[in-house]
């Protein structure tokens, strides 16, 4: 070890960056931070260069949900900051690591109203798990491993640190902290990983004595790394397992005991066995309005077990009556201890297989369904993720934006396998599906990324595909245009007696073949349902540059079944055809 | 009748304290302060101070339990990073101090009876006027509501409340609800 080394504050957040195993930050310069930039030329680490920083927000969430790791944004000061909020309170909403850099005016000029002003902490306080204004140079290193270890550990977030022109510009001297300084440093912060064991005790007996009982997965699950030891639970117990839009993946799709996704627009079978279960076995889910309907009507007969690492979701919403707080991994590895330990002591599990074939006669009457494409006719949005979905490479990664085309993807996919499903699932955020399917590519170079976006979604972030072509970072596109906020179309045409208000994106502008096309992507239009499988032969045989398919789908088309919002998951619209067979669900 | 019946921020049979240990770091206190509104938890008062320790502070706030249950707001508060230890303290249990100053409307007829109900109270004539008198009171929140509701009858001109500060009654009952762990 050499003596004192004099760093400026911006060499020393690159190297703490670099110390902290970053790999690649997804940006763009500007005024405040400029001094960043230039010791950054020097870096291993790799800069995606962003066309609008709200793109480097998403594509660091992309990032951070296909590898685990935080995802980290840098960005200049004032409207940059801005530009970030989005992406920090989607990456709060669904507990996504990431570290945010923004720069700032000098300290000096700070409450002045200086150019590129504002009160970038103050403005994200809400929509991050932590934030900090770094005043000196000094402070740097530790303000960056607060960061990562506060983004990364107990339930995972958004942190963002902001920092001074004058502060990058100022020498210290360079020092890394230890881990017992970062924790000492935050006394306040101490997660609960372990669960208790008299809980986990109190729920291993409770789920051998139910007769009807749902395990339902959130997205803690993936958090939490728990996918294989969830699903040894399961299959110790023979209990169906439901995955919410947040979860999907963490349980395959294609195994016998999984019921697919419930809530809003969740299939008849997960949404009424959590309806008519006795036991809600509730493993990183938070029960989210869109899962659980009308509240006070949801699971009535339930008793729940709820695991969960962020002590405030236990009795949120529902009253849990084995809280177990603590890592979601950890805890079900010991509930599956303590269940063997219950058996191998003679305790039996209660037989299950009158509820098991109940819940199967509900499959075999209600599947997710659709009326086919007819040749010759319009195109079905379901039929194109079909033949999307069947000719997928293995491994592949779909990501998507919010509205019909999320809803038809988390329906019509098989998700086999954890961390290939992508999408903005808490703030519903438009605009997610391209900067997110591109930063998932560059956590995983190796696997095929399809984004499946709206039109209206597309829109709103397509730029970044310029972003995909000059770094070289390829990615699938598919447009579901149905020429129309297709959610917002089903809502009033629900809801509001086909009164069709400011939805229609009609008139055959944008020309999203030309616009892909001009963007570096090669561009393939789709209009009818025999034109689908090659289209997207095509697209999977491209692989050197990014691929936009614009199908064009029937504009009519509605996401079921479906719960209407603030009613109870009782009253579950199902599929048309489906309806004469609702008798069966009680 | 107590003077909180028709206060915005709830009966005060619905007030709880809780006593916050944060660091004392720039912007805690807007950490603590945007996290009750958004949440729509109503604060009925709030007072911060640097403890004995220069590098924690503590804020007291009175909470009104009638915007949402108690459990979540300290679940809710101990998430923040800043925020070390939270102490519930339910007022029954509880030594708790105000200090209150009211400029009073008088004249040559009731400025005697203002300054004899000042002297009942133990409080303090702090400026005389020509038309207007300036008393101060501290002591416990009731008392100051006391005091505050007969001023009313004279009139009062200004008035300014400190909102509380409270620390557990040093007996067996006052034993601190401490939060431990953390919220993640």
């Amino acid at each position: 070890m050499s003596g004192k080394e004099i760093l400026t504050g911006a060499e020393a957040l690159i190297r703490s960056l670099e110390k902290e195993s970053v790999d690649v930050i997804f940006g763009l310069p500007g005024g405040c931070i400029l001094p960043a930039y230039d010791p950054l030329l020097g870096s291993s680490m790799r800069h995606i260069l962003v066309r609008h920083e709200q793109g480097a927000g998403h594509m660091a969430e992309g990032y951070a949900h296909v590898t685990g790791r935080p995802g980290v944004a840098m960005v200049t000061s004032g409207p940059a900051a801005t530009n970030m909020v989005t992406p920090l309170c989607d990456a709060y909403m669904d507990s996504i690591p990431m570290v945010c850099i923004t720069g700032q005016v000098s300290t000096g000029a700070i409450g002045t109203d200086a150019f590129q002003e504002c009160d970038t902490v103050g403005i994200t306080r809400s929509v991050t798990k932590h934030n900090e204004l770094v005043m000196r140079a000094e402070d740097i290193p530790l303000a960056i491993r607060q960061a990562f270890h506060i983004a990364t550990t107990g339930r995972p977030g958004p942190v963002l640190v902001d920092l001074p022109k004058d502060i990058l510009q100022n020498n210290m001297t360079w020092h890394w902290p230890s881990d017992d300084d970062v924790v000492d440093s935050l006394p306040g912060y101490r997660p609960t990983t372990k669960g208790h064991p008299k809980m986990i005790k109190e729920a291993a007996k409770l789920i051998l004595s139910s007769h009807q009982p749902v395990l339902y997965l959130g997205g803690g699950v993936l958090k939490a790394r728990a996918a294989e030891i969830v699903r040894e639970l399961a299959e110790l117990t023979n209990i169906p397992v439901v995955t919410t839009l947040m979860a999907r993946g963490a349980f395959p799709d294609n195994h016998p005991l999984c019921l697919g996704m419930p809530g809003m627009h969740g299939n008849a079978t997960a949404i009424t066995a959590m309806q008519k279960a006795d036991l809600l076995i509730t493993l990183g889910a938070r029960f989210d309005d869109r899962v659980t309907g009308k509240v006070s009507t949801f699971a009535p007969d339930a008793k729940i077990i709820h695991v969960d690492i962020d002590p405030a979701e236990q009795g949120k919403v529902r009253k849990p009556d084995v809280p177990i707080v603590g890592d979601c991994r950890l805890v079900v590895e010991e509930i599956v201890r303590a269940i063997r330990e219950l058996m191998s002591g003679g305790t039996a599990q209660v037989d299950i297989t009158p509820w098991r074939s109940k819940v199967s006669g509900w499959q075999e009457q209600f599947p997710l369904e659709y009326e086919q494409s007819v040749l010759g006719e319009a195109l079905k949005p379901q039929y194109c993720l079909e033949k999307i979905r069947d000719a997928a490479p293995e491994g592949t990664i779909v990501v998507s934006g919010v509205g019909q085309h999320q809803m038809w993807t988390s329906q019509f996919w098989n998700f086999n396998e954890p961390y290939t499903w992508v999408n903005s699932g808490g703030l519903g955020t438009m605009g997610f599906s391209v900067p997110a399917a591109i930063g998932a590519k560059v956590g995983q170079p190796d696997r095929t990324v399809w984004a499946i976006d709206g039109d209206g979604c597309f829109q709103m972030t397509a730029q970044e595909l310029i972003t995909a072509s000059t770094e070289n970072i390829p990615i699938k596109v598919g447009i579901l245009n149905n020429g129309y906020l297709g959610m917002v179309r089903q809502w009033q045409e629900m809801f509001y007696g086909n009164r069709y208000s400011e939805v229609d994106l009609r008139g055959g502008i944008p020309d999203f073949v030309k616009w892909a096309e001009s963007m570096g992507c090669i561009g393939i239009r789709v209009d009818s349902p025999e034109e689908v499988e090659s289209a997207i032969d095509k697209a999977n045989s491209i692989n050197d540059r990014s691929v936009v398919v614009d199908f064009r789908v029937a504009e009519e088309e509605k996401v079921f079944p479906m719960v209407a919002a603030g009613c109870s998951n009782d009253d579950v619209m199902l599929q048309p055809s489906q309806e004469s067979r609702r008798e069966f669900l009680r | 009748m107590s003077l909180n019946t028709n206060n915005p921020y709830g009966d005060s049979r619905n007030h709880h304290i809780l006593s916050v240990l944060v660091q004392n770091r720039p912007g805690v206190l807007a950490r603590v302060s945007s996290l009750f509104a958004r949440r729509g938890y109503n604060i009925f008062s709030l007072t911060v101070a640097p403890t004995e320790d220069a590098d924690y502070s503590r804020i007291t706030i009175v909470v009104d339990l009638a915007s949402a249950p108690l459990e979540q707001m300290v679940k809710q508060l101990f998430k923040l990073i800043d925020v070390v230890r939270i102490t519930e303290i339910d007022p029954r249990r509880s030594v708790e101090r105000e200090l209150m100053i009211a400029t009073v409307s008088v004249d040559a007829t009731t400025r005697g009876s203002i300054v004899e109900l000042a002297n009942i109270f133990e409080g303090k004539i702090l400026a005389v006027g020509t038309d207007a008198i300036t008393v101060s009171l501290d002591g416990a929140p009731s008392k100051l509501d006391d005091f505050e509701e007969l001023l009313h009858t004279y009139g009062i001109v200004e008035s300014q409340r400190t909102g509380r500060v409270a620390l557990p009654k040093l007996d067996r009952e006052a034993r601190p609800r401490v939060a431990k762990g953390k919220a993640s």
